[in-house]
């Protein structure tokens, strides 16, 4: 874990949402935190360099792109974990892969350009690991990604 | 989505250069003016394509390592009330309603993200005590295989 003194946090809290969108977005946080565009930029490379901050960019909304996503699980037997998970990982489609130890205990994310290529995926990923397979689409979205709260 | 915008996503979906001008180096390389990549940006935030621009935070490095997905079982009629509660506490950074399968009663998810896993067990029994719904299960995540960006 990294450490971080009060500027970096400041940094962390102020960019995640809301990301300045002008011609020099680093002297616009700088003045809006009390720091120099320099600084600023000096420390936000660090945390990229200690993965802190994954990158700055765009974080898209799927469905408005003309895509479908769902979260999946798999129940996996404990001796073949890492080899089911290496087969789910290996979609480009799957963004995100998790272990979490219960009944299903791989569970993961796919995102694909149409409903078409990502039953084909799914269905790919069933026959491959011989896991038995729960898709589970969002119905309603209450709450998505706000800010983590960087204390 | 244009031929300009979808090049331009693919082009900074892996972040934007770290330099005083991040937006220019964009437009040069893709041979178009600054204030045409900072306006398709807003254009595309503002219709909904780009849900959040800014920082995405490998919240693991920072010491928020304890990752929770919570499922809730509950009754169909109460679902639009009970998300709403959920999704008003700050700790919950994801709230989805999802549907039932056979065997898989639960059909809505929280993700809370925590310091520690005591922490997240508080939230649960919090969010439980604030809505009445005692059927549910904690899952950490053990391990990360992979995490992306949604990708285009």
């Amino acid at each position: 874990m990294i450490e971080l003194d009060d500027l970096d946090k400041a940094i962390l809290n102020e960019i995640q949402v809301d990301f300045p969108l002008v011609k020099q977005p680093f002297l616009e946080l700088a003045t809006s935190i009390g720091s120099t565009e320099e600084e600023v930029m000096k420390r936000i490379e660090r945390l990229i360099k200690e993965g802190a901050i994954r990158r700055i960019g765009p974080i898209l909304n799927v469905k408005k792109t003309g895509g479908e996503s769902t979260l999946a699980a798999v129940k996996a037997p404990e001796e073949r974990i890492d080899e089911v998970a290496g087969i789910i990982s290996g979609y480009d489609e799957v963004s995100h892969n998790y272990l979490r130890p219960a009944e299903y205990n791989i569970w993961f994310t796919v995102s694909a350009p149409s409903k078409e290529r990502l039953g084909e995926i799914l269905e790919e990923i069933g026959e491959r690991t011989k896991c038995p397979l729960i898709d589970l689409p969002t119905l309603r979205l209450f709450k998505i990604g706000v800010k983590f709260n960087v204390k | 989505m244009d031929e300009i915008e979808t090049q331009l996503l693919k082009f900074i979906q892996d972040g934007i250069p770290i330099t005083p001008r991040p937006f220019k180096e964009v437009a040069n390389t893709l041979g178009l003016s600054e204030e045409q990549i900072i306006d398709t940006i807003a254009k595309l935030h503002h219709d909904g394509i780009i849900r959040r621009f800014g920082a995405s935070i490998g919240h693991r490095a920072i010491g928020i390592t304890a990752n929770a997905m919570c499922t809730w079982n509950v009754p169909d009629d109460r679902v639009e009330e009970v998300g709403a509660i959920m999704a008003g506490f700050s700790d919950v950074t994801h709230c989805y309603e999802r549907p039932r399968r056979e065997g898989w009663p639960y059909n809505l998810f929280t993700m809370v993200h925590a310091y520690t896993r005591d922490e997240c067990r508080k939230v649960a029994k919090q969010i439980s005590k604030a809505t009445s719904v005692e059927d549910y299960n904690i899952l950490f995540s053990e391990k990360e295989f992979k995490k992306t960006g949604v990708r285009l």
